[in-house]
C-alpha cells in the first residue's frame, strides 16, 4: 500500500544575502494513512517549513514529496489548490476565521471552492460543526465564541471537505491548558475515527498525544521516534475528578 | 534516513484500510463541479461591500457623480438636437430662400430686402428654367392690424402662392388651403396661424368667420398647423396667409411701384438633388435675369436655412462633447477612487486571502472575488448615477425650460462604461490579491 506521505531528500532553501538559508534540508520519511504525527522543534528548526511543504502551500527547492503516490512538487498552482481543497485540512494557531461570517458560513467556505451548492454546503457544515461539538452554535460569530470554540470551528472547517490529512500548526498555542487538552482530545478522537493528523508544535506537552514524533533541528530531521501516546481524554477526566 | 513505519494502535483506532471511508466522521462528499461557481464571487463581493457600507458608498460617489453628469448632459444635448431637428423640419427640407439684395445709395448700404428687385415672375422663371427645383413661391409680408368682431390683433400678413405650403412643408390643422383657381381669381380667403386664432377667436371655432384686414373682409377657411418658434425665437404661428393676387388687389397693392414685387422667393429643391449645385444654378439664373455685370456682387441673397440650423446643431454638439468630457474625467477620478479602496481592501484582508488559498481557492478564484467587488461597486455607483442623472434632467426640463431627452442607449452606455471602469481599475488590486503567497499572507498582521 502506498504511504500517505513519502518524502525523499525534501529541502527548502532561501537565498539570504550572499548565501542560502537551509530552512529544511534532506528530509526523507514515510507516513502511513491514519497516523498521528507530531513535528517538534524550537523555532527556526524547520518544522513549519516542513508543514508548509506537506500542506502544498510551498514547493521544495530539492527533493520529492508524494502524497498518496502523487508527486506534489511537479504540480501547477491550480492543481496544488485542488489538492488543498480535496486532500488536506488546515488548522492554525490563530484560527483564521472570517470575523463577519457565522460559524456555519466559516465552515462552509472551503466547499465554495469545490463548487458545492449552497444548501449542500450548509447541511454539511452543520454536520461538521456537530462533529466537533458545536451543533448548538451554528449562527454564532467568532467574536461570540470562546477561543476553544473558535478552534473547534476551524477544525470543523478543516474536516468539512473530508481530507486525508489534517495539518495543525500550534493548534493549542493561543489556548489555556485545559482548552488545549480538549482540542487535543478532539484530534485524538478524529484520529481514532481513521483521520491522519500532523501537529506542529514546540511543546512537549502537546507532542505526547501523538504516536510518532519527528524532531527537527536546524532544518534537519534529527529523530523519528514512535511512542505510546498519552490519552488527552483520560487527562481531562482526571482533572474533572480532582 | 528511513522512517520506521509503525502502527502502535494504542486506541481502538480502526486502521483505515479503506482510506476513503470518511475518516472525518462525515458522509462522503457529494459530487460537485470541483470549481467555484462564478456567482459565488458576486455573493462574497456583495457581502464585503455591505460590510463596509459607508466606505463603499463614498467610493462609489465618484462613479455616481460621473454617470449622473453624463446622463444629464447627454439628455440636454439630445434634447437640444431634437429641438433643432424639429426646427429644421418646420423650416422645410431642401429649402433655399432668395431675398432681394442690398442697395447702395451714395455710399450708404441698406440691408437685404431693401432693393425690391424680386418679382412674381422670378419664381415662375425658376420653376421653368431649373429642373432641380420642385417648387418656387414668391411671397410678400407686411404687418397689419386685423379685426375680428370686437377683437383686434397686429400680425404679419403673408401673401403668397399655394406652392408656398409645399416649399415649407406646411398645411392646415383645420379647414382647407385655398385652391390655385381661388388664388388667381382674387377671392378674399385667409388662413390663420394658431396664435392669431387664439387672439382673435379664443375658444371659438374660427372657420367660416370673417376678419378684416385694412377694412377688407376676408373669410377664414383654415387654421395652420402649429410650427412653434423658429431658430431666431420668433413665433411662426403669429401669421395670416392670403393669396398673393388678392393681396395685390385689395390690401397691399396699389401704392407699390412694382405691382408684381415679392420680398422673398422660397425654393424647394427636389429630394436627392445637390443643394450646393442648386444654389449655384439659382445664383447664375438671377445674375442673368438681373443683368449683373461680371465684376459686380449678386443682386440677390440666397440662404440655405437648414444649414443655419445645422450650424446651431453643431455648436450644441460641441457643447455636449465638452460637458461629456468633463463627465468622463469625473468617471476617471471615480475609477481611481475604486482602485485606491480596492488596494486598501486587499491589504486589510491579506490574512483572509491567505486562508482562502490554504483551504483550496485557486488564484483565479481570488482574482474573480476582488474583481467582482470592484465591478459591483462601480456598477452600483453607475446605476444610482443613472437614476440621479434622469432626475436632474427632469429638474432642468421643469425649472430651466430646457428640452431634455433621456435616451436608452445613453443609459446602457453609462452603465456599461461604469462597469468597465470597475473592471479596469479593479484589475490591478485583484491581481495583487491573487498573487499573494499563501504562507506570507497567513502570517500578515
Amino acid at each position: 500500500m502506498t504511504a500517505l506521505i513519502e518524502t525523499r531528500d525534501l529541502s527548502r532553501h532561501y537565498p539570504a544575502g550572499d548565501g542560502v538559508v537551509k530552512a529544511l534540508d534532506g528530509v526523507s520519511l514515510s507516513v502511513p494513512g491514519g497516523a498521528f504525527v507530531a513535528a517538534m522543534g524550537p523555532s527556526g528548526s524547520g518544522k513549519s517549513t516542513f508543514l508548509n511543504l506537506i500542506g502544498a502551500l510551498d514547493r521544495p527547492t530539492r527533493g520529492t514529496y508524494r502524497l498518496s503516490g502523487e508527486n506534489v512538487a511537479d504540480l501547477p498552482p491550480d492543481r496544488l489548490a485542488d489538492l488543498r481543497a480535496r486532500r488536506l485540512g488546515f488548522v492554525f494557531q490563530s484560527f483564521h476565521l472570517l470575523p463577519r461570517a457565522d460559524a456555519l458560513a466559516n465552515v462552509a467556505l472551503p466547499m465554495v471552492y469545490r463548487g458545492l451548492g449552497r444548501t449542500a454546503r450548509r447541511d454539511r457544515a452543520a454536520m461538521a460543526l456537530d462533529r466537533v461539538g458545536l451543533g448548538g452554535r451554528l449562527h454564532h460569530r467568532p467574536s461570540q465564541l470562546s477561543g476553544g470554540q473558535q478552534q473547534r470551528v476551524a477544525i470543523a472547517r478543516a474536516l468539512v471537505n473530508a481530507p486525508d490529512l489534517l495539518l495543525a500548526d500550534e493548534p493549542t498555542g493561543a489556548l489555556d491548558s485545559r482548552t488545549g487538552l480538549e482540542i487535543m482530545a478532539l484530534f485524538q478522537a478524529l484520529h481514532a475515527g481513521g483521520m491522519a493528523v500532523m501537529v506542529v508544535t514546540h511543546d512537549e506537552a502537546v507532542a505526547r498525544f501523538a504516536s510518532r514524533i519527528l524532531r527537527f533541528s536546524d532544518g534537519h530531521l534529527i529523530r523519528d521516534e514512535a511512542r505510546v501516546p498519552v490519552q488527552a481524554a483520560a487527562l481531562l477526566a482526571e482533572r474533572e475528578a480532582a | 534516513m528511513n522512517a520506521p513505519v509503525r502502527d502502535v494502535a494504542p486506541v481502538a483506532a480502526p486502521v483505515s484500510a479503506a482510506g476513503t471511508a470518511a475518516p472525518a466522521g462525515l458522509p462522503p462528499m457529494p459530487p460537485s463541479s470541483g470549481r467555484m461557481h462564478p456567482f459565488e464571487a458576486l455573493g462574497s463581493a456583495f457581502a464585503a461591500l455591505t460590510a463596509n457600507a459607508l466606505r463603499s458608498m463614498l467610493t462609489a460617489l465618484g462613479i455616481f457623480i460621473g454617470v449622473a453628469a453624463v446622463i444629464a448632459t447627454v439628455a440636454v444635448g439630445a434634447g437640444a438636437r431634437q429641438q433643432v431637428m424639429q426646427q429644421i423640419q418646420s423650416l422645410g427640407a431642401n429649402l433655399l430662400m432668395v431675398w432681394s439684395g442690398s442697395v447702395t445709395q451714395g455710399g450708404v448700404r441698406l440691408g437685404a430686402g431693401q432693393r425690391q428687385n424680386l418679382s412674381w415672375d422670378d419664381a415662375e422663371a425658376i420653376m421653368r428654367d431649373l429642373p432641380a427645383v420642385e417648387v418656387a413661391a414668391g411671397s410678400i409680408r407686411q404687418s397689419f392690424q386685423v379685426v375680428a368682431g370686437n377683437q383686434n390683433w397686429s400680425t404679419s400678413i403673408l401673401a403668397t402662392a399655394i406652392d408656398y405650403f409645399v416649399a415649407h412643408d406646411w398645411n392646415v390643422a383645420e379647414g382647407r388651403l385655398f385652391s390655385p383657381e381661388e388664388a388667381n381669381s382674387g377671392r378674399k380667403l385667409a388662413l390663420i396661424g394658431a396664435t392669431v386664432a387664439e387672439n382673435l377667436f379664443g375658444d371659438e371655432d374660427p372657420l367660416g368667420r370673417e376678419i378684416r384686414i385694412r377694412a377688407t373682409p376676408f373669410e377664414v377657411i383654415g387654421v395652420l398647423a402649429r410650427k412653434g418658434q423658429n431658430t431666431a425665437g420668433q413665433d411662426q404661428d403669429d401669421i395670416i396667409i392670403i393669396p398673393y393676387w388678392t393681396a395685390r388687389r385689395s390690401v397691399m397693392g396699389a401704392s407699390r411701384a412694382n405691382a408684381r414685387a415679392v420680398n422673398v422667393v422660397s425654393v424647394k429643391v427636389h429630394e436627392g438633388e445637390d443643394m450646393a449645385a442648386a444654389e449655384a444654378a439659382l445664383r447664375a439664373l438671377f445674375r442673368q435675369r438681373h443683368r449683373v455685370a461680371a465684376n459686380e456682387p449678386d443682386s440677390v441673397q440666397i440662404r440655405n436655412l437648414s444649414e443655419v440650423a445645422a450650424t446651431r446643431d453643431a455648436s450644441s454638439r460641441t457643447l455636449s462633447v465638452l460637458l461629456a468630457s468633463v463627465a468622463a474625467v469625473s468617471l476617471l477620478v471615480g475609477g481611481i477612487g475604486v482602485m485606491n479602496i480596492m488596494l486598501v481592501s486587499v491589504t486589510e484582508r491579506t490574512r483572509e486571502i491567505g486562508l482562502r488559498l490554504a483551504i483550496g481557492a485557486r488564484r483565479g478564484d481570488i482574482l474573480a472575488q476582488f474583481l467582482a467587488e470592484a465591478v459591483l461597486l462601480a456598477l452600483l455607483g453607475g446605476a444610482a448615477g443613472v437614476g440621479a442623472g434622469i432626475a436632474i434632467s427632469h429638474v432642468m426640463a421643469e425649472a430651466g425650460g430646457w428640452p431634455v431627452l433621456v435616451e436608452w442607449d445613453a443609459i446602457l452606455l453609462a452603465v456599461g462604461v461604469s462597469g468597465l471602469t470597475g473592471l479596469f481599475f479593479g484589475y490591478w488590486p485583484a491581481r495583487q490579491a491573487a498573487r499573494l503567497d499563501p504562507i506570507t499572507a497567513l502570517r500578515h498582521d
